[in-house]
């Protein structure tokens, strides 16, 4: 008897639903959740993308446009608005190493773990191409060809410290090339 | 006779050798298709592969396809590969009608290339298309994973037989004896009903007591414990729209955690990657590799996965660009604490610097996702006490820290020592 009564109460579980709970109006958000589905929100999506034409605030205007002519500009004429001393290394390896390293390896040779895996294929060394600061801002900002856009990973300075970072990696290579 | 068979055998020698070092010379200047590819993959694959649409042309038997359909020579391709912008600058007919195709994608220019560098790469593109013996690597895995489930039923059946013929041994032992015993005019007892043990207990007044105590006790202890547990998802486990496995993308391939889930670093929310997120790698993922199949899961599977996340964020892999056509994926959310607890990912991921796996186990291990933690107060608690705040490198604890190591008299702080109990920090 109490060992069906057990397999009826231990029946009830079942790992592919949520368990129940006491007084659920205590559990369940009155205003609306990140990621919630709710009617007022256009296709009932609380995640909406930021209006055209509007700026988040700390975020500023990148005059260059995603195309090749917008890239040769990005390459001659951007430079990083970073002080020498606001150049936080430390933090732009830490990021490099979460967003680029994966690809483009922790050193930048183009030897990354998806890379020696043979996921991803065709990663340049940072060493065999002419970029500047100002093109590899670009290339985070729109990606390039294959690579995609790192804008909505890092926020602007993030996006400069790693610009700073990426050419730390290349002065590095271009010295063991010697 | 003899001299005569020796002069042919080394006139034949001597022709052996030569055949064989001419052999060697026109060897060294054939074209070397490892070579080829190791070039290929280096330079061309970020935007070619052989048999599919990328950000350029499919480059199977490029060489015989231009020469047959444009008339086009490896002069062409040489100057195409070396720089292709100069010469569509130069009015070339073919060279701008497929600048055009492409969008006016640009190619990389390999000023640095020789001829031989080149010729080796055609000869790969040149190469037989290996379809892979996918019907044999399928069959033998099959027999293998028959094999393993044979022998476990050969084992179970060979116990069976056993058992039933064990109790049929004692059946039949019983029966003989029992014959036995009725030719001897033995009187075999029956069991005795009577006064019986049943009875003697319900009298006993004490007895019943105590087992309906002990009845009580161990009914409450069950309804207790279920009572506890109801709220508490640890294990949950639900099916997601797209099968999105952990152990692949951050176990066998070492994704950080905070490349998908970037905004732990500094919000609130970890959150879920968006699909231009997942469109990153995936554009040049589009199937899994033969090895990526588990005996569970076959590669068929996965890529049917990798299909639902194309369709979902309208990407056309045939022509390699979007559609606009989207349909949201409905992630079901795991971890959910109740609207009156608040828990903040960047406090624990970005200042204490706990990992991920602390609290939500060993996700690089699954296959699908499951809540590892009880999420209850009492384990937020236990862990306030114990863990140590982390203070090298935080100009914003310096005085705080002093202060509170002061007035505790110890060197290292735990969370709860800092306020971590403060009913408030939580609740609002
Ligand atoms: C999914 C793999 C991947 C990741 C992650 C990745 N890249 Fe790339 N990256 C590529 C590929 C592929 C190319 C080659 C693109 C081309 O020129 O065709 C490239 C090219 C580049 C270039 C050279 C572009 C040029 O101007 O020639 C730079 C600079 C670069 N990446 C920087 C970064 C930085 C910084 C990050 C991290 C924020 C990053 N990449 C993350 C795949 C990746
Ligand atoms: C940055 C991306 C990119 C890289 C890297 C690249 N290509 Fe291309 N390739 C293209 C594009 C795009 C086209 C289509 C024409 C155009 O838009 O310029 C093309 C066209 C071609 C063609 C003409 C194909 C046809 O069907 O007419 C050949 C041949 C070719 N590439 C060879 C190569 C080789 C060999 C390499 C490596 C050494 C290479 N490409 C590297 C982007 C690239
Ligand atoms: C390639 C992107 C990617 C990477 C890398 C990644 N995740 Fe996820 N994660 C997802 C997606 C997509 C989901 C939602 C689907 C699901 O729950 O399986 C998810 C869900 C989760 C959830 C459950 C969220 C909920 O609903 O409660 C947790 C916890 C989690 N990930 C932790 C981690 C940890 C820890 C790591 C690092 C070991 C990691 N993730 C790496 C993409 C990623
Ligand atoms: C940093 C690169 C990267 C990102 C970002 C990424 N993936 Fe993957 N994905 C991979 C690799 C590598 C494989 C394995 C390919 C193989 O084994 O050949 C894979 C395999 C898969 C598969 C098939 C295996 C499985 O897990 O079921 C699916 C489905 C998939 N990815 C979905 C996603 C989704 C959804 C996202 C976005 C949340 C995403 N991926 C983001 C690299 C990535
Ligand atoms: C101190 C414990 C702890 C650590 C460390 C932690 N998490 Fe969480 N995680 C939680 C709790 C608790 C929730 C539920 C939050 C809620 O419901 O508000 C959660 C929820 C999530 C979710 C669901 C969506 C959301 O943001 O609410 C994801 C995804 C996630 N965690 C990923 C991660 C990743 C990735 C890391 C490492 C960078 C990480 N977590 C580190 C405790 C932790
Ligand atoms: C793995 C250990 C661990 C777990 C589990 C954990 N925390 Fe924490 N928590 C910490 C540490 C360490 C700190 C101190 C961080 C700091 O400020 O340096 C902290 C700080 C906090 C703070 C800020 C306290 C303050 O003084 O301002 C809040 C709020 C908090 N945690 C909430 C929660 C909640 C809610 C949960 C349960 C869902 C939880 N934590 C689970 C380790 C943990
Ligand atoms: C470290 C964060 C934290 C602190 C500090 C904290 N709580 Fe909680 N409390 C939680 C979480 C998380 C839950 C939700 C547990 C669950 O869902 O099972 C909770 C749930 C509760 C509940 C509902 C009962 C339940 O288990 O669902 C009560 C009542 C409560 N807390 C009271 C308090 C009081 C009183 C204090 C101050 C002495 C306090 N809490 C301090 C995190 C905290």
């Amino acid at each position: 008897m109490l060992f069906l009564a057990l397999l009826l109460v231990s029946s009830c579980q079942n790992k592919r639903k949520p368990n129940y709970q006491y007084f659920p109006n205590m559990y369940e958000p009155v205003g609306y959740e990140a990621y919630g589905e709710y009617d007022v929100f256009p296709n009932g999506q609380e995640a909406l993308i930021p209006p055209e034409g509007t700026l988040a605030r700390g975020h500023s205007l990148y005059p260059y446009e995603n195309t090749n002519e917008g890239y040769d500009l990005a390459l001659l004429n951007l430079k990083s608005p970073l002080l020498t001393s606001a150049i936080d290394s430390k933090r732009g390896k830490e990021l490099y190493e979460i967003y680029c390293g994966i690809c483009h390896g922790n050193k930048g040779a183009g030897m990354g773990k998806l890379v020696k895996r043979e996921k991803i294929l065709g990663v340049p060394s940072y060493a065999d191409r002419p970029i500047t600061t100002g093109s590899i801002y670009h290339v985070i900002y729109y990606g390039k060809n294959s690579m995609g856009s790192y804008a909505n990973f890092l926020d602007e300075e993030e996006r400069w410290q790693v610009t700073a970072y990426v050419e730390a990696l290349r002065l590095e290579l271009l010295k063991d090339k010697e | 006779m003899f001299q005569h068979n020796m002069q042919k055998f080394s006139l034949t020698l001597l022709w052996l050798i030569f055949t064989l070092f001419f052999s060697s010379l026109t060897h060294a200047q054939d074209d070397d298709p490892i070579k080829g590819k190791a070039l290929f993959n280096a330079n061309c694959a970020a935007c070619h592969q052989l048999d599919k649409k990328m950000t350029g042309p499919a480059l199977r038997n490029v060489e015989t396809r231009l020469y047959e359909d444009e008339g086009l020579d490896r002069e062409w391709l040489y100057a195409w590969i070396r720089n292709s912008s100069a010469l569509i600058k130069s009015g070339d007919d073919y060279a701008n009608r497929i600048y055009n195709e492409y969008n006016g994608a640009a190619m990389t220019a390999y000023p640095q290339f020789s001829d031989q560098d080149i010729s080796n790469i055609l000869a790969y593109t040149a190469q037989e298309k290996v379809t892979p013996p996918a019907v044999a690597t399928v069959a033998t895995t099959q027999t293998s994973s028959n094999e393993d489930g044979f022998s476990k039923m050969l084992v179970l059946s060979a116990l069976a037989v056993l058992f039933t013929l064990l109790a049929l041994g004692l059946f039949l032992v019983n029966q003989t004896l029992r014959r036995f015993a009725n030719k001897n005019d033995i009187e075999v007892k029956k069991a005795v009903k009577g006064p019986s043990l049943w009875k003697a207990f319900v009298k006993n007044q004490f007895l019943m007591l105590v087992t309906a105590i002990i009845f009580l006790l161990s009914s409450a202890y069950f309804v207790y414990g279920y009572l506890m547990q109801i709220g508490i998802d640890q294990g949950y486990e639900p099916i997601q729209p797209i099968h999105y496995s952990h152990r692949i993308h951050s176990g066998d391939n070492g994704i950080d955690c905070k490349y998908c889930h970037s905004s732990a670093r500094v919000s609130k929310h970890s959150g879920i990657p968006s699909l231009n997120v997942c469109m990153n790698c995936h554009k040049s993922i589009y199937e899994v590799a033969e090895s990526t199949a588990t005996e569970e899961y076959s590669k068929e599977f996965y890529d049917g996965e990798i299909q639902k996340l194309y369709n979902a964020v309208g990407w056309d892999d045939e022509n390699q660009r979007y559609t606009g056509k989207t349909k949201p994926v409905k992630w079901i959310r795991i971890h959910n604490l109740p609207d009156f607890a608040y828990f903040n990912h960047s406090q624990h991921v970005s200042v204490a610097g706990i990992e991920c796996q602390t609290c939500h186990g060993p996700v690089e291990e699954m296959e699908i996702m499951y809540q590892h933690s009880p999420l209850t107060m009492g384990w937020c608690i236990n862990c306030h006490r114990e863990t140590n705040v982390k203070v090298e490198d935080n100009g914003y604890y310096e005085k705080i820290h002093k202060a509170l190591s002061e007035k505790y008299g110890v060197d290292k702080l735990t969370a709860a020592q800092m306020g971590g109990l403060e009913c408030g920090k939580c609740h609002y």
